[in-house]
C-alpha cells in the first residue's frame, strides 16, 4: 500500500520508454541519464565535465531525440564571438534593410561542446541567455524558444588554453555531472555493438514538446514536507560551519536542491519527496557550488561533498 | 600574500567594524601611552584598512620584525622598563597595533580579539569609574559579536552582525559576574601594586605648606571626599576638616616635624557630637581627614601628638571609614609633656618688620588675648585682600605680604598670623586641611573638593589649650560662610564645579556625582574587609566556605542558564509520525540492524530487506506508511492510527 500518489499517471509509458531507449544507447550511465533526464524536467541547465570520448556529446544529442527537441551544437573555440551564439542583424542589398539572422542559440536544446575553450566574454554572452531565456541584440530582445535548456560540456579545466567558467556562471547550471568510463560490461558491450551516431539516427522520439511542458509543470507540484526543508537546511547549515569548505551553499543552491529533488521524486513516479531524492540529486546540485578549503579556485570534489551527506542525519 | 584571501576572510564591513570596536578599546588609554604611540597604532590601522578595502600589501615579516623591535625599544626607552602597569599596557597596545598588519587569516583576526579583550580589563588598572565599567561593557559586547561573525564562516550580513546574539551572552554572563564579584576571595591591596605608578597625578595637600601653593590647588574641582553624616551637617563655620599639621617653620615654609611625638595628646570632649562616614578619594599620603576634635574611628589609625589622624600605609585606593567628632572640646590644656620651644620657633633674622609691630602692638596690650585681638583685627583694617592670584613674594616673605602686597589665599594669613603668634610669645601651629564642603541634594551627602583645602592657625594657650583660630575668617568672612566663590573675585579663574551658581550643567554634574557616589559605596568599596564583613554575616567566614559557596553559586546560575535556554527553545513537537518511527527504529536495533542517523527510511528499508529477507515484507510496510505521512501531503488521523498499531505489532526476531 502506498500512500504517496503516482504522479506521472497517463505519462508513466513514454518516461519508460525513454528511459529504456536512452539506456540502449549510453551503456551502463544509468544514473546519470536520469539526472540529465530530470534536470531537463525541472527546467534546469546541465553541465557535463569529463574527458573527450566518454559520450558527452552523445548524451546531449539524445535527450534532443528523445524528447523531440530542435537540436544545436556549437563547438566552442578560443575565436568563437558572442554574435556567433546569439546573431547578428546583416544588411540586406536587395530590400535595403538590416535583416536579423538568430544564431545557434535560437533552439531549444542547445549543445555547449567545449565552453571552456571560449573566452569569457562569449561564454557570458551564451549564459546570460540560459539566465534570462531571452536574448538582446542590438537593443531589440528577442525570447528564446521554449522549452530552452543548454547543456554545456567542458573538459576539465586544467587543460591548457581553457578559460574556467568563473563561480558565480557555474552556479547557472543547475546539476554538473561527471560520465566517467563505462564498467567492464558496458564497455565490452560497446565495443561490440553498433555505432552510436547511427543508432542515434534511428532513434524516435519518446514525447513532443507539449508533454514535456506538462511534466514540467508536473514537477513543480510536487509536494516538499517541512521534514524535508529541514534536511536541506541542515545541509547548507553543515557546509557553511564545516572546515572543510571555504564558502558554504548559498540559499540558491538550496532552491536548486529542492527543484533538482522534485524533478527526481517524478522520475521515481512520487508525488511527494524523501531525503533519499535529496541525497540523490545532491552531489550534482552541490559539488560545483562548493568550494574545498585549501583547493585551488575552481577545483571541485565530488567525494567530499558527497561525504556531506555522510555527516548530517536525516531529520 | 596576495589581497585575495584577506578580503573574503574579513569582508570590508567587518574589517571596519574591527577597527572602529578595537579604536574604542584603546581610546581610554590613549592619555597615557607614549605620544608617539598613538599615531603609530592609527597609521597600522589604517594600513590593514586599505588592505582590506584597496589591496594595499602588508608588510612582510622581515619589516614587521623590524618595526616590532624598534617600536619595543621605544616603550623601554620611554619608561625604562618591560614591566610595571604604564609600560605593559603600552606594550599590549603596540602589540594589537602591530598585530594587525600580519591580521591575514581568521587565527591572527581571533587574536587580535582577544588582544583587545585583555587591554579591555586593563582599563581597571586606571580607572574604576561607573562611565569607564560601562564603556568597558560596551567594548566587551563588541569584541563578542566580532569574535561571533570570524568564527563563523557564513557571509555576514548589516554593519554589525550577531550583535543580539553576543548582547545575550554578554547578559548571560551578568549573573555570573556579579556572584564571581562577591564571592570569589578579595586580597588586601591592589592586586598589581605598583607604588611608583599610583604615586603620579594626584591632587592633594602636602606635608609643607609654602605661601602659594594650596591656591594652586583650590583651582581643583577634583573631589578629595565625600561625607555622609548620621544627623544633620554641621554649620558651615565648623565644617574644618583636619589634615596634616605643620608646627615646624624655618621662616619661609611650615612643615611637618622630622620626629613626630607618638603620644596622644589628651582631649576633653565638650559636647557637640557628630557622627559620619568618609569615603576618602586615594591621595597618597597617609593622613586621613576628619571634622576637628575625632573621638572616635572606625578604620585603623594613630594619633599623634599633633592631634593628626593617620593610617600605616598611604591611601591609595579609595577608602571609607566611620568616624565621630566633638565640635567643642579642650585639646591639651597643660601642654604637660611637650616641649614648648618648637611652636615658639622663628628663626632670628627673619621678619624684622613684623618682630617690631607685634613689639609695639606687646607694649600697647595687657595680655595675650588682647594681642590676639589686635592681629586678627588689623588683618581686618588694613586693606588686606583675599584672592586666588596673589603676587609672588621674594625675600621675607611675612613681612612683604604683610605690608607691602597685602594680598594673599588662606596660607599667607595662616602663615603670617602664625609667625606673629610665635614672636608674640605664643606657642602656634598651622593646621592644613579643608574647610566648607557642599551638600548634594541629591543623595544628601557633603562633597568636600581639592578647591575647599584650606590652611588656619592654631594657638596654644593656659587653660583653653591648642585652640583654633582661622585668620582668613576676619579677611573674608563670606569665604568661611559661602566657600571660596562667595570670597574671592569675580575675576579670579575658578573651575566650574567649584563656583555655587546654580546652572543646569551643575545640577547635572551634582546627580552624576550622587550616582558615582553610589558606585563607590556599594561596588568599588566592596574591598577584602567589607567582603570578610558580609561573609562572617552569611556564616562564610572562612575562605574554604566562602570559595565552596562560589561553586555551588556558579553551578546553580549556570544550570538555570541552561534551563531557561531550553525552555526558551521553540518546543517543537516530534511529528507522531516520527514517534511511531523511531520506535520502530529502536525495535530494529535490537536485530542488529540500527539505522545509520545520516540514512534516509527507504534506503534503510532496502538494506533491511537485503540483511533480512524475512522482515522484509513488514519493514517495507512500515517505512512506505511513515514516508507517506511525514514527506506526503495532509495525511489522514486514522492513517497515523494505524502506523502505530503497525509498528506495535512489529516484533521482530534476532538474527
Amino acid at each position: 500500500m502506498s500512500l504517496i500518489q503516482p504522479r506521472l499517471a497517463g505519462n508513466s509509458a513514454p518516461i519508460h520508454a525513454l528511459l529504456r531507449d536512452a539506456e540502449s544507447v549510453i551503456l551502463g550511465k544509468r544514473g546519470q541519464i536520469r539526472l540529465a533526464i530530470g534536470c531537463l524536467l525541472a527546467q534546469g541547465h546541465l553541465l557535463i565535465e569529463d574527458l573527450p570520448g566518454v559520450g558527452k556529446t552523445t548524451l546531449a544529442h539524445l535527450l534532443a531525440k528523445l524528447f523531440g527537441l530542435q537540436f544545436q551544437r556549437i563547438q566552442f573555440t578560443s575565436d568563437l564571438l558572442p554574435a556567433d551564439i546569439t546573431g547578428a542583424s546583416i544588411y540586406d542589398r536587395e530590400s535595403g534593410s538590416f535583416h536579423f539572422h538568430p544564431g545557434p542559440v535560437f533552439c531549444q536544446l542547445v549543445l555547449a561542446d567545449e565552453v571552456n575553450r571560449a573566452t569569457p566574454k562569449t561564454q557570458s554572452a551564451l549564459l546570460e541567455a540560459m539566465e534570462e531565456r531571452q536574448v538582446t541584440v542590438e537593443g531589440e530582445t528577442r525570447v528564446l524558444p521554449e522549452p530552452f535548456f543548454v547543456v554545456a560540456t567542458q573538459n576539465p579545466g586544467s587543460q591548457i588554453g581553457t578559460f574556467p567558467l568563473p563561480e558565480s556562471q557555474l552556479d547557472r547550471f543547475l546539476m554538473r555531472i561527471q560520465l566517467g568510463y563505462p564498467d567492464r560490461a558496458a564497455e565490452h558491450d560497446l565495443l561490440r555493438g553498433r555505432d552510436r551516431r547511427r543508432m542515434l539516427n534511428d532513434i524516435q522520439p519518446a514525447m513532443d514538446v507539449a508533454q514535456l511542458l506538462r511534466l514540467q509543470a508536473e514537477v513543480e507540484k510536487v509536494h516538499v514536507a517541512d521534514p524535508v526543508v529541514d534536511y536541506v537546511q541542515a545541509l547548507m547549515e553543515f557546509t557553511r560551519s564545516s572546515d572543510q569548505f571555504h564558502t558554504g551553499l548559498s540559499p540558491r543552491a538550496g532552491l536548486a536542491l529542492l527543484r533538482a529533488a522534485r524533478a527526481w521524486a517524478l522520475l521515481e513516479d512520487r508525488d511527494a519527496v524523501i531525503p533519499e531524492d535529496i541525497q540523490a540529486v545532491f552531489v550534482p546540485v552541490a559539488c560545483h557550488r562548493l568550494h574545498p578549503a585549501g583547493g585551488t579556485p575552481g577545483s571541485h570534489d565530488p567525494v567530499q561533498a558527497a561525504q556531506v551527506l555522510e555527516q548530517v542525519a536525516v531529520p | 600574500m596576495s589581497s585575495g584571501p584577506i578580503q573574503s576572510m574579513l569582508p570590508h564591513r567587518v574589517l571596519l567594524a574591527l577597527l572602529v570596536t578595537l579604536g574604542a578599546v584603546t581610546a581610554p588609554h590613549v592619555l597615557h601611552l607614549p605620544p608617539w604611540m598613538t599615531p603609530l597604532i592609527i597609521v597600522c590601522a589604517a594600513w590593514r584598512y586599505q588592505a582590506g578595502s584597496r589591496g594595499w600589501r602588508l608588510p612582510n615579516r622581515w619589516v614587521l620584525l623590524l618595526l616590532t623591535l624598534v617600536t619595543a625599544g621605544g616603550v623601554v626607552m620611554h619608561y625604562g622598563t618591560f614591566l610595571g602597569r604604564d609600560a605593559g599596557v603600552a606594550m599590549l597596545s603596540l602589540m594589537l597595533g602591530l598585530k594587525l598588519l600580519e591580521m591575514r587569516t581568521r587565527r591572527d583576526t581571533q587574536v587580535v580579539l582577544y588582544l583587545g579583550y585583555f587591554l579591555v580589563v586593563t582599563q581597571f588598572l586606571y580607572s574604576q569609574s561607573l562611565l569607564i565599567a560601562g564603556w568597558m561593557l560596551v567594548t566587551v559586547w563588541a569584541l563578542t559579536a566580532l569574535l561571533i561573525t570570524v568564527n563563523r564562516r557564513t557571509t555576514p550580513s548589516g554593519w554589525f552582525p550577531h550583535s543580539r546574539l553576543a548582547a545575550t551572552m554578554v547578559a548571560q554572563a551578568l549573573p555570573l559576574m556579579i556572584i564571581l564579584f562577591i564571592l570569589f576571595p578579595r586580597v588586601p591591596g591592589p592586586l598589581w601594586g605598583m607604588p611608583d605608578d599610583d604615586a603620579r597625578g594626584v591632587t592633594g595637600l602636602g606635608d609643607s605648606m609654602t605661601m602659594g601653593e594650596i591656591s594652586q590647588l583650590s583651582q581643583s574641582a577634583e573631589v578629595a571626599f565625600r561625607v555622609e553624616f548620621d544627623g544633620p551637617p554641621p554649620a558651615p563655620p565648623q565644617r574644618y576638616w583636619r589634615g596634616p599639621v605643620l608646627p615646624a617653620y624655618d621662616g619661609r615654609s611650615w612643615r611637618q616635624p622630622d620626629d613626630r611625638g607618638a603620644f596622644r595628646p589628651p582631649l576633653e570632649p565638650l559636647g557637640g557630637e557628630i557622627g559620619y562616614s568618609v569615603t576618602l578619594e586615594p591621595h597618597n599620603r597617609s593622613w586621613i581627614f576628619t571634622l576637628d576634635m575625632p573621638v572616635q574611628i572606625s578604620t585603623q589609625v594613630t594619633v599623634g601628638s599633633e592631634y593628626q589622624v593617620e593610617r600605616r600605609n598611604p591611601v591609595r585606593e579609595r577608602i571609607r571609614y566611620d568616624a565621630r567628632s566633638a565640635l567643642n572640646y579642650r585639646l591639651d590644656p597643660e601642654l604637660r609633656d611637650v616641649d614648648p620651644a618648637p611652636y615658639l620657633h622663628v628663626p632670628e633674622n627673619r621678619h624684622p618688620r613684623t618682630r617690631e609691630l607685634v613689639r609695639d602692638w606687646r607694649g600697647r596690650s595687657d595680655n595675650d588675648d588682647e594681642l590676639i585681638e589686635r592681629a586678627l583685627q588689623h588683618f581686618r583694617d588694613q586693606p588686606f585682600v583675599y584672592t586666588l592670584h596673589p603676587p609672588r613674594l621674594q625675600d621675607d616673605n611675612v613681612d612683604e605680604f604683610l605690608f607691602n602686597t597685602r594680598r594673599g589665599f588662606c596660607e599667607h594669613f595662616a602663615g603670617a598670623f602664625a609667625a606673629m603668634m610665635r614672636i608674640a610669645g605664643i606657642p602656634s601651629r598651622v593646621v592644613t586641611g579643608y574647610q566648607g564642603g557642599e551638600i548634594n541634594p541629591t543623595g544628601n551627602y557633603m562633597i568636600v573638593r581639592q578647591s575647599d583645602a584650606h590652611a588656619w592657625v592654631e594657638i596654644w594657650q593656659e587653660d583653653a589649650g591648642w585652640r583654633r583660630v582661622d585668620p582668613t575668617a576676619w579677611v573674608a568672612p563670606e569665604r568661611i560662610e559661602l566657600g571660596l566663590d562667595g570670597a574671592v573675585p569675580e575675576s579670579d579663574q575658578l573651575p566650574a564645579m567649584a563656583r555655587r551658581t546654580q546652572s543646569w550643567t551643575r545640577q547635572l554634574a551634582l546627580r552624576w556625582d550622587a550616582v558615582n557616589a553610589y558606585w563607590d559605596r556599594w561596588v568599588l568599596a566592596y574591598g577584602p574587609g567589607l567582603q570578610q564583613r558580609l561573609m562572617d554575616s552569611l556564616g562564610l567566614g572562612q575562605w574554604q566556605r566562602m570559595l565552596s559557596a562560589l561553586a555551588v553559586a556558579m553551578l546553580v546560575c549556570t544550570g538555570l542558564l541552561a534551563l531557561l535556554i531550553l525552555w526558551r527553545q521553540p518546543a517543537r513537537r516530534p511529528d507522531p509520525a516520527q514517534r511511531a518511527w523511531e520506535r520502530f527504529c529502536r525495535r530494529m536495533e535490537t536485530t542488529g540492524l540500527p539505522r545509520r542517523p545520516q540514512e534516509g527510511p527507504r534506503d534503510y528499508a532496502r538494506r533491511v530487506a537485503t540483511a533480512r529477507p524475512d522482515l522484509e515484507q513488514d519493514v517495507e510496510g512500515i517505512t512506505s506508511h511513515y514516508i507517506a505521512l511525514r514527506y506526503g501531503r495532509e495525511p489522514h488521523e486514522s492513517e497515523l492510527q494505524s502506523l502505530h498499531q503497525r509498528v506495535g505489532r512489529f516484533r521482530p526476531r534476532r538474527a
